[in-house]
């Protein structure tokens, strides 16, 4: 059958395949009466690497993980099979574990409305622009393609004490204290940081999408006497509800695992008011070497992501809306 | 929207005053914008108007917005007194690796799966697909054991290697070649090409796109990386750029001069491909995010 129709595609041949024309027709060759079909033993040369490569470096450590989670491997001793102890230790008897996994959810949430509020925000006003939306979007995109830790180091200065942030701060009489030596102020340096260094991409994302809305609802719309706000709820909002779902979605992954910045900026400091669950496994693995409890940490990030990632998909029937 | 009926009955009062007021909105509009820009680029001013400071400048009480004396000189001799030259070069050989690797492998495994049949297909695109979600930090604890047993920690091989199979470009990849009509891969079967020739002279010039962006994400991926390449090195010859500006952070009487010209060297590269690149990333975030999407 495929003989057939390749037979059929004879005559729209491009040119320069003709130099290897000559060549001998594609009879099946003998082989194909081994054991696999020629097919499948090209697939599996062409996915020779990346499955090799998975193996090692992804499938391998995850099992490794889990079963790490389970030991009580300090990496100089030999590890130690101990159960569920490690969760229930951190459930039940670490005093920080509660401070980190609200750190970590108080963080999340936080940096997610405000991605969302101020990525949207920036797209809708980037797009009603006639000229110069390229110039906007590559300033906004510019944090996101910079080091992260080159960004934090540069605000750490900014925040650094009688530094710029506390002279604006001073001369506005708001009465705030130095935000990283402010055990409640820490987090939301982290906060802007992070949203300064990300908010690009969805800015970008969203821009595209809403660009995409078709020009004649819009003016469907206004000739029915919709304003701008309704415009926006009733029309581009549903039309780019799919693309604000996968944004939220990537978002949530990303937040629920930052690191850089509180590695760059706070070290989880001060006391442990910025210590997240990214940098609580870092510290517990690397520092403290209680590399079973640390991959119990993880697995509970591992779950925490899962959960999050669930629940928006359950959540996503009642706001997004898909073209049918 | 100016063309539509009813905005615009012609040569009265009332539409002259309507597109003056539209006028003041649209001025009133990009000056608020370009308000938040410069306040969004602020940051970037910063890092630069203190590396070309002396160091006690920096740190003087009444900040000055401007410096006193501009030091062109601090780009230089961060390179030279810190080792960020070495540092550059360690990011370019990383991210550069694992570009390519991920480039080579991705089209690979890609063209499998999206061209070629073998039994478990779909369950092996599923699998590969979950890992998505694992996050690095999970990873990164095993990882480290497997690269210390092979002895590779502070080694180049060791740093690119693990994070170089991450099966996202496969599924890119794969999407963008399932666009592409099955006839020319028979066309060219037609005339005897192997697989391996279908892909290399059909399929990649035909997903150049894709693989552009590809390579775009994973190189800039590789350069803002901080957490593998602090695990994976020990000290300072293999140290990349973003580690580098950890490593003098805590020095007693920290060069914030210096660390501030390293911070924008290592800005560079990806500003020169965000400003350069501008139209591609827009097209191909509105691909990738269909993608995800849709």
């Amino acid at each position: 059958m495929r003989q057939l129709s390749l037979w059929q595609e004879l005559p729209r041949m491009e040119e320069d395949m003709s130099e290897s024309a000559v060549a001998e027709l594609p009879l099946q060759p003998v082989q194909s009466r081994r054991f696999l079909k020629p097919e499948t033993q090209t697939a599996m040369v062409f996915l020779l690497p990346s499955f090799l490569g998975f193996m090692i470096f992804i499938a391998l450590p995850i099992m490794a993980s889990l079963a790490l989670s389970f030991t009580n491997w300090q990496l100089i001793s030999t590890p130690a099979f101990v159960g569920f102890q490690n969760y229930i230790k951190l459930f039940t008897v670490d005093p920080a574990f509660y401070t980190i996994l609200s750190n970590t959810l108080f963080f999340a949430v936080e940096y997610l409305a405000l991605n969302v509020i101020v990525s949207l925000t920036l797209a809708v006003w980037i797009s009603s622009l006639k000229h110069g939306k390229a110039i906007f979007r590559v300033i906004f995109f510019l944090p996101t393609f910079t080091p992260t830790i080159a960004a934090s180091v540069v605000w750490l200065l900014i925040f650094t004490p009688d530094g710029l942030a506390d002279t604006i701060i001073r001369s506005l009489g708001l009465g705030l204290p130095n935000f990283l030596l402010s055990s409640s102020w820490a987090m939301q340096a982290v906060v802007l940081v992070t949203l300064w260094a990300n908010v690009g991409y969805n800015v970008v994302m969203f821009n595209a999408a809403l660009d995409l809305v078709p020009k004649q609802y819009l003016e469907a719309a206004m000739i029915d006497g919709a304003g701008p706000w309704r415009r926006f709820w009733r029309i581009r909002l549903p039309l780019i509800s799919p693309t604000v779902f996968f944004a939220t979605v990537m978002t949530a992954i990303t937040s629920l695992q930052v690191f850089d910045e509180i590695f760059a900026m706070t070290r989880g400091g001060p006391g442990s008011a910025t210590a997240t669950l990214g940098f609580a496994i870092y510290q517990k693995g690397f520092t403290n070497f209680q590399m079973g409890y640390a991959s119990a940490l993880a697995w509970v990030m591992f779950v925490m992501i899962m959960a999050l990632t669930i629940l928006q998909f359950r959540m996503q029937r009642k706001w997004v809306h898909y073209d049918e | 929207m100016t063309n539509s009926p009813i905005s615009r009955p012609p040569h009265s009062v009332s539409a002259n005053r309507h597109r003056l007021l539209r006028r003041i909105g649209a001025f009133a509009s990009y000056a608020g914008l370009s308000l938040v820009a410069l306040l969004f680029l602020f940051p970037f001013f910063w890092m630069v108007s203190n590396a070309v400071r002396s160091n006690e400048e920096v740190l003087a009480v009444p900040v000055r917005i401007f410096p006193e004396a501009y030091q062109w000189g601090n780009f230089v001799e961060a390179l030279v007194s810190l080792p960020f030259g070495i540092f550059l070069l360690n990011s370019v050989i990383v991210a550069c690796g694992v570009t390519a690797i991920v480039i080579v492998v991705s089209c690979l495994s890609a063209y499998a799966f999206a061209r070629l049949k073998f039994p478990c297909r779909e369950g092996m695109l599923l699998t590969y697909l979950s890992t998505l979600m694992i996050p690095q930090v999970m990873l990164v604890i095993p990882l480290f054991l497997v690269v210390s047993k092979l002895g590779w920690i502070n080694t180049y091989h060791g740093m690119i290697l693990p994070v170089a199979f991450s099966s996202f470009g496969t599924f890119l990849l794969r999407q963008f070649i399932l666009g592409i009509p099955k006839d020319l891969d028979e066309a060219a079967m037609m005339d005897g090409a192997s697989r391996l020739r279908i892909l290399v002279a059909v399929i990649v010039p035909l997903a150049m796109p894709a693989i552009g962006l590809l390579a775009l994400f994973t190189f800039i991926a590789q350069w803002k990386s901080f957490l593998w390449p602090l695990i994976a090195t020990s000290g300072l010859d293999k140290a990349t750029l973003p580690l580098g500006l950890t490593l003098f952070q805590t020095r007693q009487g920290t060069a914030w001069n210096y660390i501030m010209a390293g911070a924008t060297i290592s800005m560079v590269p990806g500003v020169i491909l965000a400003i350069v690149l501008q139209r591609v990333i827009y097209k191909g975030i509105s691909v990738s995010s269909g993608f995800g999407g849709r």
